[in-house]
């Protein structure tokens, strides 16, 4: 295994821990305001300080990281859901007018400014977890169709397939016993990468007020409750923004160790 | 050459046309009446409808959508419900901001990622190289509004070098407009950076590896000189595409940046447009700017076809 999978891997780990752990304990209640302590710096009560309310910032960062990985990880799973079978489809009928429309019906989406259409879903259809996953979790469609497209379409062209086809298996059949096995470990290094992407997507929607809802801590809200305070409690904007860099740095390092990791040649080149 | 333009021509508009349906769609099934939400909850009926009329919301989706596309064809882009002044003025007046601060911020991108790029893979595997590729892993992590953030509290409000938000004009002259877009411009050029000198440095390693950079070691020019004269001119293609992508993107994307330095974009147009659900104004600006992704894209197409002809019989 590489160093950027094992430090990748136990960066994600600690964030994902951090959130499971939120569910049993945190070291302060994350709601609980308490006025006379507000705007501590990080001290051995308060391990990360307290923000303009007096609550507990490690506790708040420990709820908010559910927060982000529920919302990137649920919009990975709407891509991967529509977008695989999409690209399986359209490689399996290439060249025809299903797979053009398929294909062209992704250019159109990557052509959409995805921000844009992130906020105007959530203005319209309200602010919210659930809004920001679908607003997310749509611009990871055609991703995971091209990927999916894209890998699937040099698969076709080979031997084992070819038998397959000869053994009557039908286009659907080989795609799912067939191809996908063996476009998972792309699909699983993209993956990672679209979650890095939905996490910082989160807290850019947040950010502007269209993510989670208060008293739900986030850490894109965390930062603009900073933004005016920035001044004199800089601690405020710097600890939500590391464990947003520490989570995306992890995730992204990973990606990247796994795609070494579970491609043969590059691992058969290093040994 | 021709044949190949027609037919990428044909599929530009029909992918514009496909994207002005979704979009007026998108838009017309938001739930929010524009009319009452500029009147208020307390509103008359009749004032309602008067307005509706005025608005020309009363009219069917299916004709309203055909004056819309057909005003934009002629560069119309209608009157802004809110403001009462015509959407293209709104959008040309905003577009003095969001224009240059994407200029601004793809030539600092392109500065940053080239060298950066070029350093990290004639240095391949070297400690320079796994600096430069460990600096582009956190340029990528990094949320622009939040590194933004960072630079009001350094450059503005501890060392004072720079306004904390604002955006001085283009009639106080061309130093304060550009110090007032310099911090956005670096907030949103450290990405794209990261990501311009990633694409940079594999595609330069990719033609590294062709025969003709063999040939041209072969006979005589030394690594540095077969870098330069032959390598990046071949690894420009897919960075050309990167730097074509990312300037669609700046121009969209900086909507977030405008928020926090309070510039008056399109960006910002757009967020307050859907809040006071001015849905004339976020219409035209969300097709302007599918409009301009499209357009970039066939011009990048039509690029490569002119720089590599195998493209042309592919498609």
């Amino acid at each position: 295994m590489s160093r950027n999978l094992i430090l990748g891997t136990a960066l994600s780990s600690l964030v994902v821990l951090a959130a499971v752990l939120s569910f049993l304990w945190t070291p302060y209640d994350h709601t609980a305001l308490d006025i006379p302590n507000k705007l501590q710096p990080p001290n051995a009560t308060h391990w990360l300080g307290t923000d303009h309310f007096g609550r507990d910032m490690l506790s708040m960062i420990m709820v908010g990281a559910r927060t982000s990985i529920a919302v990137a990880l649920v919009a990975v799973g709407i891509g991967m859901t529509a977008g695989i079978p999409l690209g399986l489809t359209a490689a399996a009928r290439k060249g025809m007018w299903l797979d053009e429309l398929i294909m062209r019906g992704n250019d159109l989406v990557f052509a959409f400014p995805s921000l844009v259409i992130a906020i105007l879903i959530t203005a319209i259809f309200g602010a919210g977890a659930i809004n920001a996953i679908i607003a997310i979790g749509i611009f990871n469609i055609p991703v995971f169709a091209r990927i999916t497209r894209g890998a699937a379409l040099s698969l076709w062209e080979r031997e084992f397939i070819m038998a397959a086809r000869v053994a009557g298996k039908g286009a659907a059949r080989i795609s799912a016993e067939h191809i996908l096995p063996n476009v998972a470990n792309l699909l699983i290094v993209q993956g990672t990468i679209q979650f890095s992407l939905g996490i910082l997507a989160e807290a850019g929607l947040s950010y502007v007020g269209l993510g989670a809802q208060p008293p739900t801590p986030s850490w894109g809200r965390m930062l603009a409750d900073a933004q005016t305070m920035v001044s004199f409690a800089p601690h405020l904007a710097l600890i939500p923004g590391c464990a947003i860099i520490l989570t995306v740095l992890g995730l992204n390092l990973m990606g990247d160790g796994l795609r070494d990791w579970l491609d043969p040649r590059i691992r058969v080149a290093r040994t | 050459m021709l044949r190949y333009t027609l037919k990428r021509l044909l599929s530009l508009t029909l992918s514009l046309a496909v994207a002005s349906m979704v979009i007026f769609a998108v838009i017309e099934v938001a739930p929010g009446d524009p009319a009452s939400f500029m009147l208020g909850v307390n509103a008359q009926p009749d004032t309602l409808a008067a307005l509706r009329t005025e608005l020309g919301l009363d009219v069917p989706k299916t004709e309203r959508y055909l004056t819309w596309v057909g005003g934009m064809l002629t560069g119309d882009f209608g009157t802004s419900y809110t403001y009462r002044t015509p959407v293209s003025q709104m959008i040309a007046d905003r577009m003095w901001v969001s224009l240059p601060l994407a200029l601004y911020a793809l030539t600092l991108s392109t500065l940053i990622a080239f060298p950066a790029g070029i350093y990290a893979a004639s240095r391949r595997g070297k400690p320079g190289d796994i600096a430069v590729m460990g600096a582009t892993q956190l340029g990528v992590a990094v949320p622009n509004f939040w590194f933004a953030m960072m630079l009001v509290l350094v450059f503005a409000i501890n060392l004072r070098w720079f306004n904390a938000g604002g955006f001085a004009g283009w009639d106080k002259g061309f130093g304060p407009a550009m110090q007032s877009l310099t911090l956005p411009a670096i907030a949103l050029a450290l990405p794209q950076a990261a990501i311009l000198a990633r694409v940079m440095r594999s595609a330069l390693l990719d033609v590294l590896g062709e025969d003709f950079m063999r040939t041209a070691r072969a006979k005589g020019l030394s690594r540095r000189q077969a870098l330069w004269r032959h390598g990046l001119r071949n690894a420009l293609i897919p960075v050309l595409t990167i730097i074509g992508l990312q300037f669609s993107f700046l121009l969209a994307g900086s909507i977030i940046i405008e928020q926090v330095f309070y510039l008056p974009g399109l960006g910002r147009l757009v967020f307050q447009a859907i809040s006071s659900r001015d849905l004339i104004v976020v219409e035209s600006v969300v097709m302007l700017l599918v409009f301009a992704v499209i357009v970039v894209n066939f011009v990048v197409d039509l690029a490569y076809a002119a720089v590599d002809p195998r493209l042309k019989s592919r498609t």
